[in-house]
C-alpha cells in the first residue's frame, strides 16, 4: 500500500441507534435509579477520589447508557457514600455503582 | 421526500441575475486542477451563447486562500479585492462573476462588512488611493459563475447534444450535486436556492434530464477545508470527512458528481483513489470511481465536446463509464494525446482502482 | 348593567371570559374569525400533567358560556375610540358600540418549515407536535410509520432562538414533549424514543414527576444537544446529527419519526388590529401590558384588556386563570366607569 504520510482516521461520532442498551436496561432493573440522572455532576464534585484518578460516577452512568466499558474506574470508589448523599434524585449511587461492577464482572 | 417541498423553499431563494454584461475573474486553482473548466465557461457563455465576457489579464488572487487559511488579515484582503473592482469599472462593468467560490463567498462576506461598516470602506478606498491610485465602483450584481450557467441552463438544454440520460435504459443519470460551503452558507439569501436546499446545481441537473441524488450527508464540506489540507499533520481529516460523503451516498449508486466550487472535485476526485489504497473500496460500478465533474465540464458533455478538450484526462477517476452512459463518443486512444495529437506519454495507472 | 363587553378570540381564553362575564350578569359578545371555537386546544388530545382530555375541557366551557352571543367566521374590520367606549365593525356587517374590549386573540405556532435543516415539509417522516397531536386525537398521518423502531423528538423548534427572531421560551413545549414521548411510547412499546433538548423548562406544578416518570418508567432518552441537521435515507428514514454535550461526542441516529416542537410565536394576525387600537407591543413581540407583574390582563387603552398566549406563551391553567381575572378587571372597569357617569 502506497504511504501517503496520512490515513482515513475512524470517527469519534457515536451512532445513537447502534448502542448496545442491553447492559443499561440491565442496569435498570438492579437499580431503577439509573434512569434519572440528569448529569448534575454532583456525585463527582463531593467524590473523594475524583481529584486523584479522575472517577466520576456520572462519567461512568453515561458510559454505560453509551454502550462502553469503563468498569476500571470504579476500581478507585471507596463506597463512601457521599455521592449518594448529594444525589438530587435520590439514585442510590451506592447500589448503581456495585450492580455496575456485577453486571460487567459476570 | 417531498418534491413540494423544496420548491417551496428554491421559490424563496431566487436572485436576481442579469442575463448579459459580465466582468469575470478566475480562480487561482482551477486552471490547474481542472484546465478546461473556465476556458469552457467563456467558450459556452461568448461563443455559443453570444454573452459579453470581459477579463483582463491585470486581475490577481482575491486572497481568500490566504484568508481561509489565516495567514492574512481581512483588510488586506479587502483591499486586493478593492482593487479589484477597480478594473472592473474602469472596464467599464458593474456585474461581478467570479469563477471561484471562495471568492464568491470572499466578495460577498466584503460587501456585506462594508454595508455594516461603511467607514471600513472608506478606509479600505483610502489605502486603495496611496496604494495604486485607483477608484472603485462596487458591483450592482454579484454573481457566480455558476449562478450564470444555472440561468442559462434552458439556453444549454436547447443546445444539448446528449441529455443526462442513460442511453441504454432511458433513465435519468443519478447525480449528486455537491455545493461548496462558501457559496451560501455564509449567506444564504446569496445563493440560488439558499443553504440548506441549493437549487444552483439542481437546476441544472433538472434541465438537462438527470434526476438529483439527496443523500444524508449531502451537506457535508468535500472534505478539502484549507487548513485541512494544506497542513499535512490535519490531512487525515479532509480525507475522513470526503470518505464520510462517500459512504453516505454508495447505497444511492449514483453515476455521477457535479461541483462548484475550485476544491471540491478535486478532493472527491483524488481522494477516491487514496481511500481505495487504504481501504480497497471504489464507489462506481465495476471497480470504478464515481466521476466527479465542474459544472462547465459537464455543461460541455451535454453540448457535445470532446470529452479530452474537456480535460476530463486530467480526472483521477476514469470517467468512461459516465460517458458511455450518456453516449458520448470519444477515442481511447486519444485520451491521453496533446495538442495536435503529440504524445506526451501516458501516466502510470494505480491498481487499486479501475482506470484506464 | 347593558353595556356590551365584546370578546375578541374563541379559545379557552375568550370562552372562559365570555363564560364568567356572563355569571357576572352581562351579555358578552364573542367574535372568533374561524369555523369553530375552542381554539388550539379544540385540536388537542390531552393535556398536561394530569393526561386529562383537551376535548372535554373544550366542552365543559362551551357549557360554561351557554347563551352567550357568538359570531363565528368574524372578523373585526375596524375598531374606533369614542368618548366612552369603542366602535367595531364587523365583517357580517355589523356595528358595535362596546364599553369594554377584552382580547384573547392568542398565539399561532411556529411555522417549522422555517428551520429549513429539519426539512419539515421536505422529508417524509418530520411532523410537528400539533401534527403529533392531531394523529394522537385519531387523524390519521401517513407521516407516521407502522412501526417505527426510533422516534426523536427536537425541543425548541423556533423558540429560544435569535435566529428565528423569537427570543422567548414557549414555555409549555418542554411539558408537551414530555407528554407526547409518553403517549407515543404507550403506542409503540418497543420504540426507542429520545428528546433532544437545550434546557429542560419544567416549571410547573407536578411536571418534574413527569419527567422523571418519562425516564423511569418509560425509558425515554433525553439527550442534551440540539438537533443539527436532518437528511434522509435512501430507504425514506431519516438520519440526524446533534452533539451528545455530556459524552462531548458528535452523534448521529437513524429514525424513523422526528417530531419539532414549534413554538409559540405571536399572533400575527391581530397585528391590524392592535394597530387599529393603538395597542402597544413588547419587545417579544406579543401585546403589551401595562406591566409584567401586576397588571398582565391591563393594556395602555382604557377599556381594552388581554388574556391568555395574546401577551405571551402561556399554559391552559394560566390562560383559565388569566380570562377569569380579565373578565373581573372588565366588570370593575365597567362599574366604575358607570358610577363616574
Amino acid at each position: 500500500m502506497t504511504d501517503f504520510g496520512f490515513t482515513l482516521s475512524c470517527s469519534s461520532t457515536l451512532d445513537l441507534g447502534k448502542v448496545d442498551n442491553d447492559k443499561f436496561e440491565e442496569l435498570c432493573r438492579l437499580e431503577p435509579g439509573a434512569g434519572v440522572c440528569i448529569g448534575c455532576g454532583s456525585c463527582s464534585a463531593v467524590c473523594p477520589s475524583a481529584r486523584l484518578s479522575g472517577m466520576s460516577v456520572r462519567k461512568v452512568l453515561l458510559a454505560v447508557r453509551r454502550g462502553r466499558n469503563v468498569r476500571e474506574m470504579l476500581q478507585c470508589c471507596m463506597l463512601c457514600g457521599k455521592c449518594t448523599i448529594v444525589c438530587p434524585r435520590g439514585i442510590n449511587t451506592r447500589n448503581l455503582i456495585l450492580s455496575i461492577c456485577k453486571l460487567y464482572d459476570d | 421526500m417531498i418534491y413540494e417541498g423544496k420548491q417551496k423553499i428554491w421559490s424563496e431563494y431566487q436572485k436576481e441575475i442579469p442575463d448579459d454584461n459580465w466582468y469575470y475573474v478566475r480562480s487561482c486553482i482551477r486552471q490547474n486542477f481542472f484546465p478546461a473548466s473556465e476556458r469552457m465557461f467563456t467558450e459556452i457563455s461568448r461563443n455559443v451563447l453570444g454573452k459579453d465576457i470581459y477579463e483582463t489579464p491585470h486581475h490577481t488572487t482575491c486572497g481568500g486562500i490566504a484568508y481561509h487559511c489565516d495567514t492574512i488579515p481581512q483588510e488586506t484582503v479587502m483591499t486586493i479585492v478593492a482593487r479589484q473592482f477597480a478594473l472592473m469599472t474602469e472596464a467599464g462593468y458593474e456585474n461581478y462573476c467570479p469563477s471561484c467560490i471562495t471568492s464568491f463567498g470572499n466578495y460577498a462576506e466584503i460587501l456585506e462588512t462594508w454595508r455594516e461598516y461603511p467607514e471600513l470602506e472608506t478606509r479600505i478606498r483610502e489605502d486603495l488611493w496611496k496604494a495604486c491610485r485607483r477608484e472603485f465602483k462596487k458591483p450592482k450584481y454579484l454573481a457566480h459563475t455558476s449562478d450564470l450557467i444555472y440561468h442559462w441552463r434552458n439556453e444549454i438544454a436547447v443546445r444539448a447534444k446528449h441529455r443526462l440520460v442513460n442511453r441504454q435504459t432511458g433513465e435519468s443519470l443519478r447525480i449528486v450535486e455537491h455545493i461548496g460551503c462558501h457559496y451560501a452558507k455564509m449567506f444564504p439569501s446569496k445563493g440560488v436556492g439558499g443553504a440548506e436546499y441549493p437549487y444552483v446545481l439542481a437546476g441544472m441537473i433538472e434541465s438537462w434530464g438527470g434526476q438529483v441524488v439527496d443523500y444524508p450527508e449531502r451537506r457535508h464540506c468535500c472534505g478539502y477545508g484549507f487548513r485541512q489540507y494544506h497542513v499535512k499533520a490535519n490531512r487525515s481529516y479532509s480525507l475522513s470527512n470526503t470518505y464520510k460523503k462517500f459512504e453516505s451516498m454508495e447505497p444511492f449508486h449514483p453515476d455521477a458528481i457535479v461541483t462548484n466550487c475550485p476544491g471540491c472535485p478535486y478532493f472527491l476526485d483524488r481522494w477516491q483513489y487514496v481511500i481505495a489504497e487504504q481501504t480497497g473500496k471504489t464507489y462506481g460500478e465495476n471497480g470504478f470511481g464515481i466521476p466527479v465533474l465542474t459544472y462547465e465540464e459537464l455543461a460541455g458533455l451535454v453540448l457535445g465536446y470532446n470529452p479530452w478538450d474537456l480535460g476530463l484526462q486530467l480526472h483521477q477517476v476514469a470517467v468512461e463509464p459516465l460517458l458511455d452512459k450518456m453516449g458520448v463518443e470519444y477515442d481511447p486512444e486519444a485520451k491521453y494525446l496533446g495538442l495536435n495529437r503529440e504524445n506526451i506519454l501516458r501516466p502510470e495507472l494505480p491498481g487499486s482502482i479501475r482506470c484506464f | 348593567m347593558n353595556e356590551i363587553i365584546v370578546v375578541i378570540g374563541g379559545g379557552i381564553a375568550g370562552m372562559e371570559a365570555v363564560g364568567t362575564l356572563l355569571s357576572l350578569g352581562h351579555t358578552p359578545i364573542l367574535i372568533e374569525a374561524g369555523p369553530k371555537l375552542g381554539g388550539h386546544v379544540a385540536s388537542w388530545h390531552k393535556l398536561f400533567p394530569d393526561l386529562s382530555s383537551a376535548g372535554e375541557l373544550v366542552s365543559r366551557l362551551q357549557e360554561y358560556m351557554k347563551g352567550a352571543n357568538i359570531f363565528l367566521g368574524t372578523r373585526v374590520i375596524s375598531l374606533n375610540r369614542l368618548a366612552d367606549g369603542y366602535s367595531l365593525k364587523l365583517s357580517n356587517g355589523m356595528v358595535i358600540n362596546a364599553s369594554a374590549i377584552l382580547l384573547t386573540t392568542g398565539f399561532q405556532l411556529f411555522d417549522a418549515s422555517r428551520k429549513e435543516e429539519y426539512g419539515y415539509g421536505v422529508y417524509d417522516h418530520v411532523i410537528t407536535n400539533s401534527d403529533l397531536e392531531a394523529w394522537l386525537a385519531g387523524r390519521a398521518d401517513a407521516r407516521v410509520p407502522k412501526n417505527p423502531e426510533h422516534i426523536g423528538f427536537v425541543h425548541c423548534v423556533g423558540s429560544r432562538d435569535i435566529k428565528a427572531c423569537n427570543s422567548q421560551c414557549s414555555k409549555v413545549c418542554c411539558a408537551t414533549a414530555i407528554k407526547q414521548a409518553i403517549e407515543i411510547k404507550e403506542k409503540f412499546p418497543y420504540a426507542r424514543v429520545y428528546c433532544f433538548y437545550m434546557d429542560l423548562r419544567l416549571f410547573g406544578k407536578k411536571y418534574e414527576d413527569f419527567y422523571v416518570n418519562a425516564q423511569r418508567d418509560y425509558g425515554i432518552q433525553f439527550i442534551r444537544g440540539r438537533v443539527s441537521e436532518v437528511g434522509e435515507t435512501r430507504d425514506g428514514a431519516l438520519q440526524i446529527k446533534a452533539e451528545d454535550t455530556l459524552s462531548g461526542k458528535p452523534l448521529k441516529l437513524r429514525l424513523d419519526l422526528l417530531v419539532l416542537m414549534s413554538g409559540i410565536v405571536r399572533n400575527d394576525s391581530i397585528r391590524e388590529l392592535s394597530l387599529m387600537a393603538g395597542l402597544e407591543t413588547d419587545s417579544d413581540g406579543f401585546l403589551r401590558s401595562v406591566d409584567n407583574e401586576y397588571s398582565v390582563v391591563e393594556s395602555n387603552r382604557p377599556g381594552i384588556f388581554f388574556a391568555g398566549a395574546c401577551t405571551g406563551p402561556k399554559t391552559v391553567p394560566e390562560t383559565i386563570a388569566e380570562a377569569r381575572s380579565a373578565a373581573l378587571s372588565a366588570h370593575r372597569y365597567l362599574q366604575r366607569t358607570t358610577i363616574i357617569r
